[in-house]
């Protein structure tokens, strides 16, 4: 009995996590055409009715689906046939299992049973995370590759050559987090921004690690290969990877950005934003740094902490929307020096200051 | 490197936060009005868009829009068949075939008077041109489309049957529709 339990909450955790990621890139369509518009004063996307009923246009991400679905899937004559196939799905899967170890919420305590709110509970969850990351990149150079088109190559080239550029950086300025909090497991990070500076400020890594924030949402934008970075693709003049794609196939890569997003966005809560944490709640309820209490039930708690988590991660989904529908694109060299000169130095600068920051607290 | 460039904006981070700023304001600012909106504030309105073909644009009065014939009180055509427009047009898209009118005050009357549309530059001379004012530009209608070039020659018929625009500049006859031709 025991046994089917655990496999009920092993399954339990891991649906709620596919489904949390899927159902936000499918809505993230609506998203961004709604935001876009209301922020270019337009209305947006609103003719897909079902039955007359249009409801502000979330139909819409229905009705590409439908498109995508029913389009032509063309292959060129001179495409490698295996790879062909293979590549939207290789960047879709790495972009959908990256979510796995990230936290949605504290442990969740059942009878005598100790459920970890993430999908799979990983002690370098930050590591797996940026594997599977740059892993997706595989997906794209093999759609480059495999189109026998120039032009893909080189999309898929320029796609290859900023993820190189994007994951130092990445790994360079989460080195500052992981040097604060002391570990790679993502729970025990989010569970350590709980705790409060000088006693009233909590300890987000945004608190702690500003300018780490700032490079890794850069060079996270980087590695979804969304405006300001997006020269892989360049949809509407240089072309990239995905040119030879139709149908559904072309419908994955753009699924593919939407989940890299969420990822994206969920990692920053995780890391930088106090993950499920909310200001001055412990495991028993509100604790304020002006001596009043308010207690309430374990499950409150947890409920609280996956909203906040969740809320989070929408802001940070908003944030990263209009910078996509603010910055114009950067040149190709112009992105690489923003990487190589810019953000990547400045993460081994934010490394080294921490490092004597860290020193010198532990000193006083 | 373009010398004009101070170092404030070399980092970037400045230009970039004032940009979204610009941008979240236009967002948050626009997202109270659809708001209000929702919530009964019908003059409120957080976009510039005009919801085609529920909604359309005021029209200036001057607009020329597709042309008709003006008819004489028997409802014969005013128009004398003089060539004048014919002549003036510009993209030779106007087809004239005179014919005797049985009134002997009258000199002549148009047999067959066809615009081709599909030529047509909606330049205006043939009203310009006209002695009679038997020709104008004032129905209002802009939506006329066919599926084949031949389609988009409207005949005297056609021509004559149309109303002018109403006050508001709502075309007050309908589109009308090409006869059915074997292409």
């Amino acid at each position: 009995m025991s046994v089917v339990a655990d496999l009920g909450i092993a399954f339990g955790r891991v649906a709620f996590v596919m489904m949390f990621v899927l159902n936000t890139a499918a809505i993230l369509g609506w998203v961004e055409r709604k935001q876009s518009a209301i922020m270019q004063d337009r209305i947006g996307a609103n003719r897909a009715s079902i039955f007359g009923i249009r409801a502000m246009g979330l139909f819409h991400p229905l009705a590409d689906t439908l498109k995508m679905l029913t389009k032509e899937d063309f292959r060129p004559a001179g495409a490698d046939k295996t790879l062909f196939s293979l590549a939207p799905f290789v960047s879709v899967l790495f972009a959908l299992v990256a979510f796995a170890s990230i936290p949605f919420g504290d442990v969740l305590h059942i009878g005598d049973r100790a459920i970890p709110l993430q999908a799979v509970t990983l002690n370098v969850g930050i590591l797996y995370v940026f594997a599977m990351l740059s892993l997706g990149v595989y997906g794209v150079m093999m759609a480059g590759w495999s189109s026998g088109n120039n032009f893909a190559l080189l999309g898929g080239q320029r796609a290859a050559a900023l993820m190189i550029t994007a994951e130092i950086a990445i790994g360079a300025s989460v080195m500052g987090v992981i040097m604060v909090y002391g570990s790679l497991n993502m729970m025990d990070i989010a569970r350590a921004q709980g705790q409060l500076l000088w006693g009233w400020l909590p300890k987000w890594g945004i608190v702690t690690q500003p300018l780490a924030f700032i490079l890794f949402v850069t060079a996270g934008i980087a590695a979804t290969k969304r405006i300001p970075f997006d020269f892989p693709e360049g949809e509407s003049e240089i072309i990239g990877y995905n040119v030879e794609y139709s149908g559904m196939k072309f419908g994955m890569f753009l699924m593919t950005d939407m989940v890299e997003t969420t990822v994206l966005a969920g990692l920053s809560t995780a890391l930088f934003l106090g993950g499920w944490q909310v200001p001055y709640l412990l495991a028993d309820g509100f604790h304020f740094p002006w001596g009043s209490e308010l207690l309430l039930s374990p499950l409150t708690v947890t409920l609280l902490q996956v909203g906040s988590f969740v809320t989070k991660v929408a802001v940070m989904i908003f944030i990263l929307m209009l910078i996509r529908w603010t910055l114009p694109r950067f040149r190709y060299d112009q992105a690489m020096r923003l990487g190589w000169l810019g953000l990547f130095p400045l993460s081994i600068l934010n490394i080294v200051l921490t490092g004597a920051v860290l020193l010198a607290w532990g000193a006083r | 490197m373009g010398g004009a460039v101070n170092l404030g904006q070399r980092f970037y981070l400045r230009e970039v936060l004032s940009g979204l700023g610009l941008t979240a304001g236009h967002f948050f600012r626009n997202l109270g009005k659809h708001i209000a909106h929702s919530l009964g504030k019908k003059d409120s309105r957080g976009a510039v868009t005009i919801q085609y073909p529920e909604e359309r644009r005021p029209q200036s009065p001057r607009l020329r829009t597709l042309h008709r014939l003006v008819r004489r009180e028997d409802g014969s055509p005013r128009c004398v068949a003089c060539m004048m427009c014919e002549t003036v047009c510009p993209a030779r898209c106007i087809y004239i075939v005179a014919d005797e009118h049985p009134n002997p005050e009258i000199e002549k009357m148009p047999q067959r008077f066809d615009i081709d549309l599909g030529k047509c530059v909606f330049c205006g001379y043939c009203v310009e041109a006209c002695p009679e004012d038997a020709i104008r530009m004032d129905t209002g209608i802009l939506e006329f489309s066919a599926y084949d070039r031949r389609s988009m020659i409207y005949t005297k018929e056609m021509l004559l049957s149309l109303e002018p625009a109403g006050v508001d500049g709502r075309p007050r006859s309908p589109i009308p529709i090409p006869p059915r031709r074997n292409v």
